[in-house]
């Protein structure tokens, strides 16, 4: 039993149904009993006037460094970071230490997952031992584990050798896989410190040219019409592998991707003083680049916008920009950003938006329980004030690193309630205490 | 005065004049019996290098010396906190705790003076950094040719060789930009980024095209380890398309300067004959690059409290 909650005079906003309506919500043991205008029964009633009711965001794309990295955050830290953000379902990357490349360890990351008890933490593989791209990961048996893998990447790591990228989705074919490809050419990228153009010529940092990102992309698009295998981008961050995903689909082949928020609302700009905060992997782009994902996200080419959570401990992140690692956090600024970014320019629609954070990621996924508020669904809810204004202070982050480079940053929209199987994880913007240890 | 020296961005032409003005005022003190001047007693200046250095940071020493501030060398080599696994941060602030006034800074990653500049209450002076800037050296060099041509509106000035992992070429071409020379960059497509148009620079291929209208040819130093990136065949082919040999310097104007930054490789992007031509003004940047860096601890440690005697 989780209770019972009437969320009531919300504008309630679900692409799954095209809903974008005044009504209540009524969550009753874990599931949405019913949706309508005035509704009561025997419920704590939350007053959601004002805010929007939507279903709980989906994170095709989390670091949650467990295990191998406790220091920097946990599977209980990420989730609770992931609630702080709104998100009922994070899709945790296999590039850990060890790396999730078997059964034993995807088990390991479900099991914690459920233990924390916040979101649904949802592994994905590798597809290579050790993610070293030459021997596949024992991909069917992470497939049928509790865990039940749909998602197999390299990330960290782009898949070099054209001929595994191509025995990988053939074999995965047989599961139903997905291979999400982080699109690197490494030999183009070596050394490679942030996006190759103007401010990199003027800063002295050895350049990644958007080549690097799309040569990659554009193999895996031919080996995806070769081989029938369901093919997803991961970050993708140029114009060109943005116009490479458009004509594929246009073409039929199974392809989907995702842009991170950071690729939306930054560009390389924001290396201008050597904030090792904003190193990214892939490089924060041109404004042209910038531009074109935000165009992506509009007319639906870009499916869905991943966080690329990625946390790093202080003293790696506090030192020379060459010698710090890329990566940021991103689950709490996520909804932030794409509400000042995307919707109030006027880019997206909420609908849109909503679509883009969580009812099409979970079907990325295959996740029956997330990204939709019909009656009879799992309670997995969000609830956030898309007008109220508030400015990220990296200490208060749930997550346990701060390596943000929006501190100091005023956002748009902020998250407060967040249920997740029916159960508040989040009320008036504070993650539950007493769920996690 | 600016309070740190990272980057030739920072200076305008007028500063620039103030800098190189100072500096001629200060040379006439190295040609004294007794070559010191009082105004930095009392202060400490640290030379931080990260990288090997002989002539900057030896030049760096002496600057600081014969204006009679303490200097302290810290070396980050096998001997030093920082191959015990000391942070560049943890070490500024231990130099910030020690109170020291200025911090000379030499070090392979792009970027760090900046950086540096933002953890320390003390001046940072970038000596150069990765493949960024290198300020002083472009000082020294506008300083070198000022006094052969004065002014330097119109003057063709070439620089040749890899401007792409260059500090140097970085920090002159903003010097002799905003000073108003015509600059050009020359080499090949492999080692000149093609963005460096936005530098306000013409780019050339070609050397023998562009050697008749200089005023000044600049070589860079091509460090041997380019070849085994393939960014050119050989050292030989580097020397015969884009060396500076007697042939090609028998072209060159009658008062055309012949300029590198030092450490040369001779025989590669210089022959061993024409670095030795008396038009070759090689050592003379040595020599001013002293003053130079005395102008520049003056101007932003003591400038105003006393006068040259």
């Amino acid at each position: 039993m989780s209770g019972s909650f009437l969320l009531r005079g919300g504008r309630v906003v679900d692409p799954s149904t095209g809903t974008d309506e005044t009504a209540d919500v009524l969550i009753r043991d874990g599931r949405i009993e019913a949706v309508g205008a005035g509704l009561s029964g025997d419920a704590e009633v939350v007053d959601c006037s004002g805010l929007v009711v939507a279903p709980g965001f989906v994170d095709l794309h989390t670091h949650v460094r467990e295990p191998g990295r406790e220091d920097e955050e946990t599977i209980a830290t990420a989730s609770a970071a992931a609630a702080a953000g709104g998100f009922t379902a994070i899709c945790a990357m296999p590039n850990t230490d060890p790396v999730a490349d078997n059964a034993a360890i995807v088990e390991k990351v479900w099991a914690l997952g459920r233990e924390a008890g916040l979101v649904d933490v949802i592994p994905a593989g590798a597809l290579s031992k050790g993610q070293r791209g030459e021997k596949m990961a024992d991909i069917g048996e992470m497939v049928r584990s509790q865990a039940r893998v749909r998602l197999f990447t390299d990330d960290g790591h782009g898949v070099q050798n054209a001929l595994f990228a191509r025995r990988a989705m053939e074999y995965l074919v047989a599961f139903d896989g997905i291979y999400a490809e982080h699109c690197e050419d490494e030999a183009l990228a070596a050394g490679g410190q942030m996006h190759e153009g103007e401010r990199s010529a003027a800063l002295g940092l050895r350049g990644i040219p958007a080549e690097a990102e799309e040569l990659m992309a554009a193999r895996d698009i031919a080996l995806a019409r070769l081989t029938g295998c369901r093919l997803h981008l991961l970050h993708i961050s140029t114009a060109g592998t943005v116009e490479l995903v458009r004509r594929a689909k246009a073409e039929g082949v199974a392809v989907t991707c995702e842009a991170t928020p950071h690729h939306f609302s930054l560009t390389d700009a924001a290396l201008d003083e050597y904030d090792p905060n904003a190193k990214v992997n892939p490089p924060l782009r041109s404004e042209s680049d910038r531009a074109a994902i935000v165009a992506g996200l509009v007319d639906g080419t870009i499916d869905a916008i991943a966080t690329d959570h990625a946390p790093h401990a202080l003293e790696e992140k506090d030192v020379e920009f060459q010698y710090a690692p890329p990566g940021l956090v991103g689950l709490e600024t996520a909804l932030g950003l794409a509400l000042t970014h995307l919707v109030a320019p006027g880019h997206l629609s909420l609908l849109a938006l909503v679509d883009r954070l969580s009812t099409t990621p979970a079907r990325i996924l295959g996740l029956e329980g997330q990204g939709r508020l019909s009656v009879e669904a799992t309670a997995n809810v969000v609830v956030f004030d898309p007008n109220a204004t508030w400015t990220v202070d990296p200490q208060a982050l749930s997550s346990r690193s701060k390596n943000t480079p929006f501190g100091g940053r005023t956002l748009t929209g902020r998250v407060v309630h967040t249920f997740y199987r029916g159960r508040p994880t989040v009320t008036d913007g504070a993650v539950k205490a007493g769920v996690m240890v | 005065m600016i309070k740190h020296l990272l980057s030739m961005d920072q200076l305008s032409a007028d500063e620039i004049t103030t800098v190189l003005d100072t500096a001629d005022s200060l040379r006439q003190v190295t040609d004294r019996p007794i070559k010191k001047l009082p105004t930095l007693r009392g202060r400490t200046v640290c030379n931080l290098f990260y990288e090997a250095s002989t002539r900057t940071r030896i030049s760096f020493e002496l600057a600081a010396k014969r204006l009679s501030a303490d200097v302290i060398n810290f070396s980050a080599d096998s001997k030093s906190s920082v191959a015990k696994g000391e942070s560049f941060k943890d070490t500024a602030w231990t130099l910030e705790a020690m109170g020291v006034d200025a911090i000379v800074v030499r070090h392979g990653s792009s970027g760090a003076p900046l950086q540096l500049s933002k953890w320390v209450k003390a001046s940072v002076l970038n000596a150069g950094d990765g493949q960024h800037e290198h300020p002083t050296q472009a000082l020294l060099d506008l300083f070198s040719i000022r006094e052969h041509f004065k002014e330097f509106d119109g003057l063709n000035v070439a620089i040749v060789g890899d401007v792409l992992h260059s500090r140097v070429a970085r920090s002159n071409v903003k010097g002799l930009v905003t000073m108003g020379a015509n600059v050009t960059l020359v080499g090949p497509p492999t080692l000149i980024p093609p963005q460096a148009k936005g530098w306000g620079a013409e780019i050339s291929h070609d050397l023998d095209a562009v050697l008749e209208d200089l005023d000044v040819v600049y070589l860079l130093r091509v460090q041997k380890e380019r070849q085994s990136e393939q960014l050119f065949p050989s050292l030989r082919e580097y020397a015969s398309v884009w060396g500076l040999d007697a042939r090609r310097a028998t072209r060159l104007k009658r008062d055309a300067l012949i300029m590198h930054p030092g450490p040369m490789n001779r025989g590669v992007e210089i022959a061993a004959d024409v670095s030795e031509y008396p038009r070759s003004i090689i050592l003379d940047q040595v020599t001013n690059g002293l003053a130079v860096r005395m102008s520049l601890l003056y101007l932003m440690l003591g400038g105003t409290e006393e006068v040259a005697a």
